[in-house]
């Protein structure tokens, strides 16, 4: 090092020493280690408190803040509601206009049934044992290929990802099948299968495996080595690693994986049923339209719309309860 | 039980090149050693190679008389960053050493409520990571490390990103709780006076190697000589 470079570097170390404390007067103003920690827990205490005290205004009631943040939340809340309901009444309301008009703008809407039609649909559908043996049969169907998809995929992910010989020896395989549409598989899914509904379901895995096998693959390797580190120096191995590191670390790319897989496995299961089911809701659309029942196909389609859109929401709802340490879920709350 | 640590010719490095090259260092039992040097002298570098986390390009780590090939719970690391698993509570996070070693339930919460009490962290033991401060978070860090019982400690900066009155009250409750452990101390940090307050010796790092061993006068405590020890070792780095 140069005298210059030397001196340079000193100024810096000093100016930083001064900076924090003058070196002269350190062993005096080090304050006890319960000092400390009594004004660290006050500040802690304050930054667990800070939202509100910001919101109080001085001379406020204890409280009254915090009442004002969870009425400004609550009606922030019922607002966005009332927009989503007044957008799906204003689709609602247009369909209406187009089917009892018998609009053709070049789409032809006099062919599908008004809400008149499909409320009675929907009315003697939902009555009919055959309608909930359908809705079962789907729910049964998806909720297997989709749950062996979660097991296999997350496992493959975290091998993949993990083991570099496992990377070898899988990755290639792994690239070369997720190009093709899982829907594509139905013709060997129907000569591999004694029976079409192992056929389905394996339909539904194949669809569901690759989203959440390739987060899977990419959250394993986003995990900051710090906290691998830091299990290993405190005695941890390979499997302590895996279960106190990897498994809950990966989760919140996990569960954008699971959220994925439960859209497309949906998409799947529907169509894998209309080409090759006895029983299902995407069976009994498809039979509805060869019967020319089009009241019936509109019932299916809200139906698929709803049980699709009540397993997402299940996937994201247990994906925040697993994740309650990250900040998405403090600001929520 | 302390432990002590043995550098011979070590040499360490990364793929773009070596760190340091042919060090020859003893870490005396229960001593606390620290470790000074400007950026990039190999400080962290030298820590990871002593925990197991960076294999020698040359040379050996012996912790007494045995060659250091892998990380071991007898030199327990705390980091500069938030080395804490987020989604584990503090009580969690200190018990995580001993559900390690497979201590049952009951002995895993009385050993981590008994240093959650000694780094005062009492009442704060269901919160997660990301609702404490800096230096609360330290001190879980320093808690769970200890919480192991490990041989030495090994210590990366760890107050480096607190604001001066956290780290003096971090400085003071380490020389308190090093009063109760007689674990081995090894110390990285570029605070001269951090390590004059902490250290029996400083060692000064630069060039790829080590600079200077310093003796730090025992009582490490206040005034006397310090001044002449600082001009000493800011004129090595």
């Amino acid at each position: 090092m140069t005298a210059d470079a030397r001196i340079t570097d000193a100024r810096i170390t000093d100016a930083r020493i001064t900076d924090a404390r003058p070196a002269e007067v350190r062993p005096a103003e080090v304050r006890s280690a319960d000092e400390v920690r009594a004004a660290e827990g006050r500040t802690a205490g304050a930054r667990a408190d800070g939202p509100r005290a910001a919101g109080a205004q001085a001379g406020d009631p204890p409280g009254a803040s915090a009442w004002a943040r969870r009425r400004a939340r609550s009606g922030a809340k019922v607002r966005r509601r009332l927009v989503g309901a007044a957008s799906l009444l204003v689709a609602a309301g247009l369909w209406q206009v187009l089917t009892v008009t018998d609009a053709q703008v070049w789409l032809r809407f006099d062919r599908l049934p008004t809400l008149g039609e499909i409320g009675a649909g929907t009315a003697s559908r939902v009555t009919t044992p055959l309608y909930w043996l359908d809705l079962l049969q789907s729910l049964i169907r998806i909720l297997t290929g989709f749950g062996l998809a979660a097991v296999a995929g997350v496992a493959a992910g975290v091998l993949v990802a993990r083991s570099a010989r496992a990377g070898d020896v899988l990755t290639p395989l792994f690239e070369a099948v997720r190009p093709i549409p899982a829907i594509a598989l139905v013709p060997v899914a129907i000569l591999l299968f004694p029976a079409d509904e192992q056929g389905i379901v394996f339909i539904t895995f194949a669809a569901a495996f690759f989203p959440i096998m390739v987060s899977t693959r990419h959250a394993v390797r986003a995990l900051p080595t710090l906290w691998e580190d830091a299990v290993r120096t405190l005695g941890g191995g390979r499997r302590h690693v895996l279960w106190h590191v990897v498994l809950p670390g990966i989760l919140p790319g996990v569960f954008g994986g699971l959220s994925v897989g439960m859209g497309v496995s949906w998409i799947c299961v529907i169509s894998a049923e209309m080409i090759s089911g006895e029983f299902g809701v995407g069976y009994r659309t498809w039979m509805s339209y060869t019967i020319v029942d089009y009241p019936a196909v509109i019932v299916g389609m809200i139906t698929i719309g709803v049980l699709g859109w009540l397993t997402s929401a299940a996937v994201e709802l247990v994906g925040r309860r697993v994740t309650p340490w990250l900040p998405r879920a403090q600001e929520e709350s | 039980m302390t432990l002590g640590i043995t550098l011979e010719s070590l040499s360490l490095g990364y793929a773009r090149g070596p760190v340091l090259r042919e060090v020859d260092l003893a870490v005396r039992p229960g001593e606390v050693l620290v470790i000074v040097g400007a950026s990039g002298s190999g400080k962290s570098t030298l820590l990871r190679a002593l925990a197991g986390l960076l294999p020698p390009h040359g040379g050996r780590v012996l912790a007494d008389d045995a060659e250091v090939t892998g990380t071991s719970r007898e030199r327990a690391m705390v980091f500069q960053d938030d080395g804490l698993l987020p989604w584990r509570t503090v009580r969690r996070n200190v018990e995580l050493p001993l559900r390690i070693r497979g201590l049952s339930r009951r002995e895993r919460r009385a050993v981590a409520q008994d240093w959650l009490a000694r780094v005062g962290l009492e009442g704060h033991e269901d919160r997660l990571p990301r609702e404490l401060s800096g230096g609360m978070r330290q001190r879980v860090q320093l808690a769970r490390a200890l919480a192991g019982t490990p041989r030495a400690v090994l210590m990366d900066e760890p107050f480096g990103a607190l604001d001066a009155q956290t780290r003096a009250g971090m400085q003071a409750l380490l020389l308190d709780v090093l009063r109760d452990t007689r674990a081995t101390i090894v110390f990285v940090t570029h605070d001269v006076d951090e390590a004059l307050l902490l250290a029996d010796r400083v060692v000064v790092l630069g060039r790829g190697g080590v600079r200077s061993v310093v003796e730090v006068p025992s009582p490490r405590d206040p005034a006397a000589g310090r001044a002449g020890l600082r001009g000493q070792i800011l004129e090595e780095l």
